[in-house]
């Protein structure tokens, strides 16, 4: 991709506020949605995660796969498929995922997280493709198409399993399972097996990253160095994440509730989730024209603490705020919060907080997914994206699940039950995470 | 639009960091075998105690550079900061994965797995200013720097910025330097690591280093005969007649090929004067840091007018910056 500096154009967004689309107020024009993708405990596709949501059926259970001495101790989101599953769903042949058996025997044999290719890389393949498949955009081979892609460990799931042969019996430790350890690695994979070679990038932003990495993708193709890009993320549970959440002691031993003033601390998910951003030019090409746009987005930081954050929300407030201001949205008009919602305490009295000085009295409708999913992290904001589109696209609100009873300092009472046939509109979704970093992407409807 | 290099930093094997910069001795490799080391500055003369015991190398390295080039600038607050690295907070992410092996999973000290994740360093120089703007971490391999500049400059074209802090971090640590020489990676040149961050602004201003005019990144190219087309289609929309080109090569004849087949007759750098860079700093992801920080300041010298630096990371991320005098 050639960026020449000179021939970038100077504040295309404030010259799109001030020209003709004024008349078009409330809404400013947005960049197309014109696909998803996602897989996460509670399905390996739209369709079967719309259905857990309406059943009410949560993703966390007892760790089947993961090789943890936390097996029966700790719930967690798993995708309850093992990875030569994973690569028939992503449509590999055992051998081309390089999970063909060896001679090599791990415990990650076992648990059929077999050698080499990362399940991350597995996840998002799976969910990139179902983004991809569902724009069914023409002629894409021949498009400026671009993957963001988010993860925060890369091959983090290999990587372990070679440290444990590198420690324990330094003879058995196979570099094979090293080859994606590097975040970027992990998207480079997936790209090749997408076809996407024009532009790549990976983001990693902790719990925000691939949030960040939608954000992205719309500024490229409203640069005009982009007419397409599938942006999201992905991560793979992993013994590192697991453990280190867990000496943090946030996570919770029982399902997750979220906003829930007895709230114990979050459950740790798996899962990858991918939109399909176009530019106006390809949207008007397609047969099913886009309805749900990315109207507003800002990337804050915190700068209070590296883990915890602020007491009053100071970052998480600027990226509400933020992403309101460019969608040229009032808060009044925001029909949905999709919450970052992780169930500590600490995030969702920061949150909360937040939301109350931005939003109160006039709450709209809010709830965590992750009462559903488990917290994704790198995937998190690409698989609550891909939630927040189809709230838009089928007037649907998700409900958060295990409330009982409001927090004592914010008492915010979230959705509890599955609504649809709603005249959605507007709906906001928040990733924050470690790093103070904060973002906020706003989802409208927009009629092509 | 016009983008300015106001001011640069950067830590790196040689004697870089400070008020002489200078690379001009070729660096020695360290004493262990077949790594540069960077030349750290004394940092308790220039961060806060406090916050300096918690920081692993990684982090006292970006955190410092970010300070000084800001420092330099006379920038109190940046209007962002974007961050590039390819392998993250090594030591930290080896530190937590070791013991979480050796003690079975239990009674885990959380602080190595807090500080492990790819965006500590943006993370602690926004706490350290007091920065709550937009805050971003690239970690795209050979391409991480590159998307960091990248993100800066659309943020300064969509005028959500005045000045953009944008920079590049990596560390070797014991672990990783015996894992990837296990690649073959260093056989023929040093594993480098290194610090650098810029103040960009898209508002000229007189202490100006340079001036950036493009970037350009292409990905598994098939063969020379590519490369040389997207680097000449690169030169030609930019009317660019570069009098220095710095190029990556390493020393490593499989790395080396490409750089020298486009010296060859009437190839794109034919005639050109060419400068290597990696037998200064090493070979890593984001050397192409160390090669803009250089590039910047052999054009505030004045002594040349135009400069590309091109580099490939493992034949797989091509990349190329055009940067001119002011």
């Amino acid at each position: 991709m050639d960026v020449n500096i000179n021939k970038l154009s100077t504040s295309p967004v404030a010259a799109s506020a001030s020209g003709a689309d004024a008349d078009r107020a409330p809404t400013a024009p947005g960049v197309a949605i014109a696909g998803a993708g996602v897989i996460s405990a509670i399905g390996k596709n739209v369709a079967d995660s719309l259905l857990s949501f309406e059943n009410g059926t949560a993703g966390m259970a007892d760790i089947t796969l993961l090789d943890t001495i936390y097996r029966s101790r700790l719930p967690v989101a798993e995708v309850k498929a093992n990875n030569q599953e994973l690569a028939r769903w992503a449509g590999l042949s055992a051998s081309a995922a390089g999970l063909a058996p060896s001679s090599h025997t791990t415990k990650s044999h076992i648990t059929g997280l077999a050698p080499s290719v990362s399940r991350t890389a597995l996840l998002s393949l799976i969910a990139a493709k179902e983004a991809l498949d569902d724009a069914a955009i023409p002629g894409i081979e021949t498009l400026r198409t671009g993957f963001i892609s988010a993860n925060t460990v890369g091959g983090m799931d290999k990587m372990e399993n070679f440290f444990e042969c590198r420690l324990t019996d330094h003879s058995k430790d196979r570099l094979r399972e090293v080859v994606l350890h590097e975040c970027g690695a992990v998207t480079e994979w997936v790209a090749d097996r997408l076809g996407i070679r024009h532009y790549q990038t990976t983001i990693s932003t902790a719990c925000s990253s691939s949030a960040n990495a939608v954000l992205f993708a719309a500024r490229l193709i409203r640069s005009g160095l982009l007419d397409a890009a599938v942006a999201g993320g992905a991560d793979a549970l992993t013994k590192f994440t697991l453990n280190g959440f867990n000496s943090l002691m946030i996570l919770d031993a029982d399902p997750c509730r979220p906003f829930d003033d007895g709230r114990a601390g979050l459950n740790l998910g798996e899962g990858a989730g991918y939109l399909v951003l176009v530019s106006d030019k390809i949207a008007a090409t397609l047969s099913r024209k886009p309805d749900v746009a990315l109207s507003g987005y800002a990337n804050t930081n915190d700068a209070w603490h590296q883990t915890a954050s602020s007491p009053d929300g100071r970052g998480s407030w600027l990226a509400m705020s933020g992403a309101l201001q460019r969608s040229r949205l009032r808060p009044a008009d925001i029909d949905y919060i999709n919450l970052h919602g992780t169930g500590t305490q600490n995030n969702d009295l920061s949150e909360g907080t937040a939301i109350s000085r931005l939003f109160g009295p006039a709450y709209p409708r809010m709830s965590s997914t992750k009462s559903f999913t488990g917290h994704t992290l790198g995937a998190s904001g690409g698989i609550e994206a891909v939630f927040s589109v189809l709230a838009v696209r089928h007037g649907l609100v998700y409900p958060n699940l295990r409330f009982k009873t409001p927090m004592t300092e914010q008492p915010l009472v979230p959705e509890t039950a599955f609504l649809k046939d709603l005249p959605i509109r507007h709906v906001l979704s928040n990733s924050f995470g470690f790093g103070g970093s904060c973002t906020s992407l706003v989802f409208s409807k927009e009629q092509r | 639009m016009n983008i300015y290099i106001r001011s640069a930093a950067c830590i790196s094997p040689q004697p870089t960091f400070g008020e002489q910069p200078s690379w001009t001795s070729p660096a020695e490799a360290s004493a262990k075998a077949g790594r540069l080391a960077c030349i750290e500055p004394d940092y308790k003369t220039l961060l806060d105690a406090k916050a300096l015991r918690r920081m692993s190398r990684i982090i006292r390295m970006g955190v410092a550079t970010a300070n000084d080039c800001l420092r330099q600038a006379g920038e109190k607050e940046p209007g962002a900061i974007v961050t590039g690295t390819a392998y993250g907070c090594l030591e930290d992410t080896d530190c937590f994965l070791q013991s979480l092996i050796q003690r079975k999973e239990q009674a885990l000290q959380p602080a190595p797995f807090i500080q492990s994740t790819h965006n500590t360093v943006g993370a602690q120089i926004a706490l350290m200013l007091q920065c709550t703007r937009y805050n971003n971490t690239f970690v795209h391999r050979g391409a991480s720097f590159e998307n960091a500049l990248l993100d800066a400059i659309l943020l300064l074209s969509e005028g959500e910025a005045e000045t953009v802090l944008a920079g590049a971090v990596d560390e070797i640590t014991d672990t990783s330097h015996a894992i990837l020489q296990r690649f073959g990676l260093y056989r023929h040149v040093p594993a480098g690591e290194g610090a650098a961050f810029f103040l960009l602004a898209g508002q000229p201003s007189p202490s100006d280093q340079a001036r950036l005019d493009g970037i350009t990144t292409f990905y598994k190219p098939e063969d020379t005969k590519t490369i040389e087309k997207a680097l000449r289609s690169f030169l030609e929309q930019h009317a660019a007649e570069p009098d220095l080109v710095i190029v990556g090569a390493n020393g490593d004849e499989a790395n080396d090929r490409r750089y020298r087949q486009l010296t060859t007759n009437a190839s794109v750098f034919a005639g050109k004067k060419l400068l290597s860079y990696k037998q200064l700093c090493g070979e890593y992801p984001t050397s192409t840091a160390f090669a803009f920080w250089m590039a910047a300041r052999l054009l505030k010298q004045g002594v040349h007018r135009q400069i590309l630096v091109y580099n490939h990371y493992l034949g797989i991320h091509h990349t190329a910056f055009l940067l001119s005098a002011v």
